[in-house]
């Protein structure tokens, strides 16, 4: 640090702004001089205590066979689980992966085809006018009510889990992707028709980046249906996975482990659904930057 | 601004233009029917606009002349009546809707530079996409365009990044690059406040003198109409027509100095009764705006 930063703040000439690492520690600086970081911890700490009095410390009736706090991280970390499921023992990998394994070929399938077909729905009025009767109609039809259909129609225990996955996050996809380019001002349509745009232009220079904020937003959500749906199919059909592990502790009375597998579920979905921010982060500097001026 | 678009002028009003961009409307007629009620939005105008002519259109908000604006854009079609540009038909009976072209650009009201682009990647997106230069040419004129207009330190930086005044003015450079025919300006400096509109205003000059592209501009402030324009054209409430036209012989190239000065209040008292009466009656018939 420079003397200018004691004496106070330095506006008199161009700061370069700080980058990478440093710009996470100016950050991380700033945030502890707000309240965000302590209301976040106090509400986890009041989060976590009222769970373990209800549990472990009043044994509270109807919560005395739910394992409580202590007992589910000790089991998590430890080297030789009493259930025989831990943080160290295979089978919990094994569940973490496959689960993540089905997400990422869910969510890649529903992008890979939802956002094009959201694209082409939101720019050719013909296209959308034969496809939105039928997604509309599809659409509303819960996931669950899928499940036997799926395993009719798929053999095996992989395919029809991630087809229920797929399905869910692909209706979301498409449906966030027509709504992101009908949200595009008319202007920049008429700019770009102007400039002497085709129609090829007007698809990749218009509509694809115009209705990216709202592709990303939708992303956001489809992730977040597709664990729901993935977990929701490994319960009836499934042979690993988190949520095969959920269904499977509790046939068998292991609670502890079913709680595990819970908190896993929320650590991965929470992780996946960051790096979908992060992608769209990175894919939208401009929008980036106009918010950070605006203070957001 | 104003010590240098003096040393960079032309010489005189009578020698102004290039020889093309003379727009010529005849008995132009636009119907709408929103709700299938038929709105009349512009009423048999008519109007010969030379080539480098600044003509500002000025009429009350909703009037429609930002319908004329789109007609000859090719953004609507008209019902009645031709368009001309430079003696080749735009738009007609026979064909309402003009084609879109870089002949004449147009600056949107409330911009329209792609915010997902940088301010140079949108100048160069015209040449690019014309496939009139290469991409390295287009960058390569964009940044020396940019540099021109002031805005070479922000060529790099999204629209989103700079203030309204920067990205107006790189939204007329975005445009000037294709070398238009026509500038067609749709109430650009609405939403800017009195200083920056004088800055934005001596800008435009400076321009036009350097290009003496002809410009069609749509305003409903008078002062900046005159401070402007070669002729301002006062329109009538919807339907529109033409209800005076002023013809400002105040040479150029001008400065703001020019606002105080006796010629120029004359100018303005000229127009005033007309703009206000169509001020007025448009208030009365409270009419939405059509886009």
């Amino acid at each position: 640090m420079t003397d200018q930063a004691i004496s106070g703040i330095d506006t008199s000439k161009a700061q370069a702004a700080p980058k990478g690492l440093m710009y996470a520690w100016h950050r991380l600086k700033k945030s502890f001089g707000t309240p965000t970081p302590y209301l976040m911890f106090f509400g986890i700490v009041l989060w976590l205590g009222t769970y373990y009095l209800l549990t472990e410390g009043w044994k509270v009736p109807r919560f005395e066979k739910i394992p409580g706090p202590v007992e589910v991280i000790t089991e998590f970390f430890s080297y030789d689980p009493i259930w025989g499921t831990s943080l160290f023992t295979e089978d919990f990998h094994t569940n973490v992966y496959v689960s993540c394994r089905r997400i990422f070929i869910a969510f890649a399938l529903a992008t890979g085809l939802g956002v094009p077909l959201g694209l082409f729905m939101g720019w050719s009025r013909k296209f959308k006018d034969y496809t939105f009767p039928i997604l509309e109609t599809l659409r509303p039809i819960p996931i669950l009510a899928w499940v036997p259909l799926a395993i009719v129609m798929f053999s095996g225990f992989e395919t029809p889990i991630i087809f229920l996955a797929t399905l869910a996050s692909f209706f979301v996809t498409t449906l966030n992707t027509l709504l992101g380019v009908e949200s595009i001002d008319e202007s920049y349509f008429r700019a770009a028709g102007c400039l002497g745009s085709k129609k090829h232009h007007v698809f990749w220079h218009v509509v694809v980046p115009g209705a990216m904020p709202f592709i990303f937003t939708g992303l956001q959500i489809s992730i977040g249906v597709a664990w729901f749906s993935l977990v929701a199919a490994e319960m009836i059909s499934g042979d690993y996975g988190l949520g095969y592990m959920i269904m499977d502790s509790y046939m068998v009375n292991k609670y502890v482990s079913m709680v595990m597998a819970m908190i896993s579920l929320g650590f991965v979905g929470w992780i996946t659904s960051a790096m979908v921010r992060w992608g769209g982060n990175r894919m939208m500097q401009w929008r980036v930057k106009a918010l950070a001026l605006e203070g957001r | 601004m104003a010590a240098k678009a003096k040393t960079t002028a032309g010489k005189k009003t009578q020698s102004r233009g290039t020889g093309r961009g003379a727009i010529s409307i005849r008995n132009v007629t636009k119907i709408y029917d929103p709700e299938g009620v038929n709105v009349m939005a512009v009423d048999n105008c008519s109007m010969e606009i030379e080539s480098g002519e600044v003509c500002m259109i000025v009429g009350p908000s909703g009037c429609g002349k930002t319908t004329l604006l789109n007609v000859i854009a090719g953004f609507h079609s008209l019902t009645f009546g031709e368009i001309y540009l430079d003696d080749e038909l735009l738009c007609g009976p026979d064909k309402p809707l003009a084609d879109q072209g870089a002949d004449r650009m147009v600056v949107f009201q409330n911009g329209a530079l792609f915010p997902w682009k940088s301010l140079l990647d949108n100048v160069a997106y015209g040449p690019i996409v014309q496939g009139v230069m290469s991409k390295s040419d287009a960058r390569d004129k964009a940044r020396d365009n940019l540099a021109e207009a002031g805005l070479g330190e922000v060529a790099d930086k999204f629209p989103g990044e700079v203030s309204s005044g920067m990205a107006r003015r790189a939204e007329i450079v975005r445009a000037l690059i294709n070398d238009p025919k026509v500038l067609l300006l749709d109430e650009p400096y609405r939403a800017m406040d009195a200083l920056t509109k004088s800055i934005m205003h001596e800008s435009l000059l400076e321009v036009y003198d350097r290009t003496k592209v002809t410009i069609f501009f749509i305003t409903h402030d008078l002062e900046e109409a005159i401070f402007l324009g070669d002729r301002v054209v006062v329109m009538t409430t919807r339907p529109a027509r033409t209800k005076k036209v002023v013809d400002v012989k105040i040479p150029r190239p001008r400065d703001y100095k020019l606002l105080s000065s006796e010629q120029f209040r004359v100018l303005v008292e000229e127009a005033k009764d007309a703009v206000h009466e169509e001020a007025i009656k448009a208030f009365e018939a409270g009419e939405r705006e059509l886009a």
